[in-house]
């Protein structure tokens, strides 16, 4: 009797287990990516750099805070970004000797419970006037509300889930475009440029996942022919892979994070399903490509980051700087960091100041126009197609 | 319609008014919350079985592992799945040692090949095995000298599991190994129009073999008589000179072992396994498989092993993806309503020689 009730109640603790581990894998957030490739825009010649005229004046102690993960999961992407938030205050400083600025660091691990600690501190820290991150959605919705009280100005350079800037927050700023501009991008090239008429849409069980998902599938309309969805985690797809060869689409959509779509296009290319294969942003990574091993070849892979590689004065300064080249969204972290020193150099010194130069900002930056409107959404932002070749993620086009 | 001034406001509110491209952002997209895809499930019925026996037949190999132990002790061993992990990182090194890369697929004659895979697979047998001992010295044999409550057991095994899990994530990362694939699946023959792999055969036939010595072991010999003998009376095998504390030792060494097979297996059909907490949904799976067949019943473990296996497929083909694990546990939940101690119900103590 005891064994009975014993083995009941372990199967109802890994069932319990099971359903909190689905839950707890649901953070927003994007991967690196990068390489070597052609098509990417040049600098722009009026972008607004760091060092400014070097005519900056600041008190001492003047600081900006990231708030992000560094060591937590997906480190990747925010020692990506507070890297390039790094190179941007120490060009800025050296050009600037009367306005030595200090970024202070704070690591949320990524996750919205983490979060909250790490940017109390910074909150509590008076002379933290702005802050660049976070980087993914769940820590930033998370957090926003008492970033939102503390009136303090957030520009965040890689979160994307659209709600974000639908609480009413007057001080979240997004330095790219969010998944609602991504999803329809995403649906034109796949009709447009594809050709497909019939395409596939498969989801992750992710915030992210979903809500991208639903973006794509409306812009596709009747096009969307098929839906399947996958869990967190999954590893084996012959039924998601059986759904796929029955509809016979022209075009795959996977909507989630490389971990499950690395497996998922090798084992659909192994059952020779050779479709044409897209990914998001959550996919733009190499570690899909190596974890795909030569399946990936091929895949498209759409983000709303700008291609890095013709930027080349920031591209040898980073890599310089910390030995690897930048990987996805650091550019886009350089210039949100960017726009937080011009207003420093103004001399502006309190939270509401910088908040009101944030807010009525106009200028170009390296990977776009930065002009926000009244819920902190950029007007005008890029997607782009990147392409695995080989063993490579190289740029495709921009859409 | 009457142009009464109450209307009027209504129709400002009416969507059909407003353009549509402006609303898209603000419509959620309906799509059912379940499906019933009957065509689905008949369609691909004999590819859903093929592929739900191999995976499957991982759930069995761990799912013996858990059974063999809560036989003998009334432990749910939680770190069996680390002991798995530990198994698959094994078999991932061995393939780093031999001087595979990740990325392409190697060229080899396959004796070559087969050679590869065997060395993998004993080493992590080996490895597994010998984890799955120290995992019983450290962790249980201490609180079995203080006659501590099983509680106390069930806890330890939680623990051990979490610092298995981040032991090795400080020592190989949190991203999946790159990807090492000796053998990529062909297909050989089809059943009905589907297609059997090679990589489907060798497991399920391997794994079937492996049952058959893991049950002729505890069954047949003086070893596994000493194992039924613990299970089913403890303080009288004592009396009788079994040696307990040996038992145990070989009951963890038997689940390791095979917990080292299931590793092979699983690396080779989802080559991305290699993670630090790749282990914890294979592990729930697989004892929720040996609950299902009957826990502390070797046979009852590859039977819920196969079973699961089968019935997530159905489940994902007839109601979508997001139910695939709603089914496993739904279906355990309905076995254990109709028969409380499972499938075939027997415990280890009472399986005859």
């Amino acid at each position: 009797m005891i064994r009975r009730r014993l083995a009941a109640a372990g199967a109802l603790v890994a069932a319990v287990a099971l359903v909190l581990s689905g839950c707890a894998n649901q953070e927003g957030g994007q991967q690196q990516g990068g390489g070597p490739q052609a098509g990417a825009p040049a600098q722009p010649t009026d972008a607004v750099l760091p060092a400014g005229n070097g005519q900056g004046r600041c008190a001492p102690g003047t600081s900006i805070g990231y708030a992000g993960t560094i060591a937590g999961q997906n480190a990747a992407l925010g020692i990506a970004i507070v890297n390039a938030a790094q190179l941007a205050v120490d060009q800025h400083n050296q050009a600037n000797p009367n306005c030595q600025v200090t970024l202070v660091r704070a690591d949320t691990g990524g996750t919205p419970d983490t979060a909250t600690g790490p940017v109390t501190a910074l909150i509590n820290n008076p002379q933290v006037l702005g802050i660049v991150g976070l980087p993914f959605s769940g820590e930033s919705r998370a957090v926003g509300p008492a970033l939102n009280a503390a009136g303090i100005v957030n520009i965040t350079p890689s979160a994307t889930n659209p709600g974000l800037t639908q609480n009413g927050w007057t001080n979240f700023f997004r330095g790219l475009g969010n998944d609602a501009v991504q999803g329809p991008a995403i649906a034109r090239y796949i009709q447009q440029r594809l050709n497909a008429q019939k395409v596939c849409v498969i989801k992750d069980d992710s915030d992210y996942g979903i809500g991208l998902a639903g973006t794509v599938t409306q812009a596709l309309g009747p096009a969307a022919s098929c839906q399947v969805d996958v869990k967190t985690n999954q590893r084996e797809f012959s039924a998601v892979i059986g759904q796929v060869q029955q509809q016979a689409p022209q075009a795959i959509f996977y909507s989630g994070y490389y971990q499950e779509a690395a497996p998922l296009i090798q084992q659909l290319r192994d059952a020779g399903v050779q479709t044409t294969f897209i990914g998001p942003d959550g996919v733009k990574d190499e570690q899909y490509v190596v974890n795909a091993a030569g399946s990936a070849d091929g895949t498209l892979l759409s983000c709303p980051c700008v291609p890095q590689e013709g930027f080349t004065d920031f591209t040898n300064a980073y890599r310089q700087a910390f030995g690897v080249p930048p990987q996805t969204y650091s550019a886009e972290s350089y210039d949100a960091t960017t726009i937080l020193l011009r207003g420093l150099d103004q001399g502006i010194a309190d939270r509401a100041g910088l908040l009101n130069h944030v807010r009525n900002y106009n200028g170009q930056g390296l990977t776009k126009r930065f002009q926000w409107g009244p819920t902190g959404e950029l007007t005008n932002t890029p997607v782009w197609m990147y392409r695995v070749q080989g063993n490579t993620i190289v740029t495709d086009t921009q859409i | 319609m009457p142009d009464a001034p109450g209307e009027r406001v209504i129709s400002v509110l009416d969507l059909a008014a407003l353009d549509p491209a402006a609303l898209a952002p603000l419509v959620v997209h309906a799509e059912p919350w379940i499906n019933f895809d009957v065509g689905l499930l008949v369609d691909r019925f004999w590819a859903n079985t093929i592929n739900g026996l191999a995976y499957g037949s991982v759930y069995a190999l761990i799912a013996l592992g858990y059974t063999l132990v809560y036989g003998v002790l009334q432990l749910i061993n939680f770190a069996h799945s680390e002991i798995f992990v530990i198994g698959v990182f094994g078999v991932y090194l061995t393939f780093v040692a031999l001087g595979f890369e990740p990325g392409a697929i190697p060229n080899l004659p396959l004796a070559a090949i087969i050679l590869d895979l065997v060395l993998a697979g004993l080493v992590a047998m080996a490895v597994a095995g010998l984890a799955a001992i120290g995992l019983e010295r450290v962790a249980y044999r201490p609180l079995r000298r203080r006659n501590a409550p099983r509680l106390a057991f069930l806890i330890t095994a939680i623990g051990a599991s979490f610092v298995i899990q981040q032991v090795i994530r400080i020592w190989r990362g949190s991203n999946p190994e790159g990807t090492i694939r000796l053998l990529p699946p062909s297909p050989v023959f089809s059943i009905f129009g589907a297609p059997v792999t090679n990589l489907q055969i060798v497991i399920i036939l391997a794994s079937i073999a492996m049952f058959v010595v893991t049950d002729r072991f505890v069954n047949g010999s003086r070893l596994g008589r000493g194992i039924r003998a613990v299970a089913q009376d403890p303080a009288t095998a004592t009396l009788m000179g079994v040696n307990r504390e040996r038992v145990i030792t070989i009951t963890f060494l038997v689940g390791g072992v095979l917990a080292g097979v299931a590793a092979l297996f699983y690396l080779m059909t989802i080559p991305q396994g290699a993670v630090y907490n790749g282990g914890f949904l294979l592990g729930i799976k697989a004892f929720t498989a040996a609950v299902l067949g009957g826990i502390g019943n070797l046979r009852g473990a590859l039977l819920g092993g196969l079973i699961l296996g089968v019935a997530e497929n159905y489940g994902q083909s007839l109601f979508g993806g997001d139910w695939r694990d709603v089914v496993a546990f739904v279906l355990l939940v309905l076995v254990l309503m109709f028969r409380p101690t499972g499938i075939l119900g027997e415990s280890l103590a009472r399986s005859r020689a």
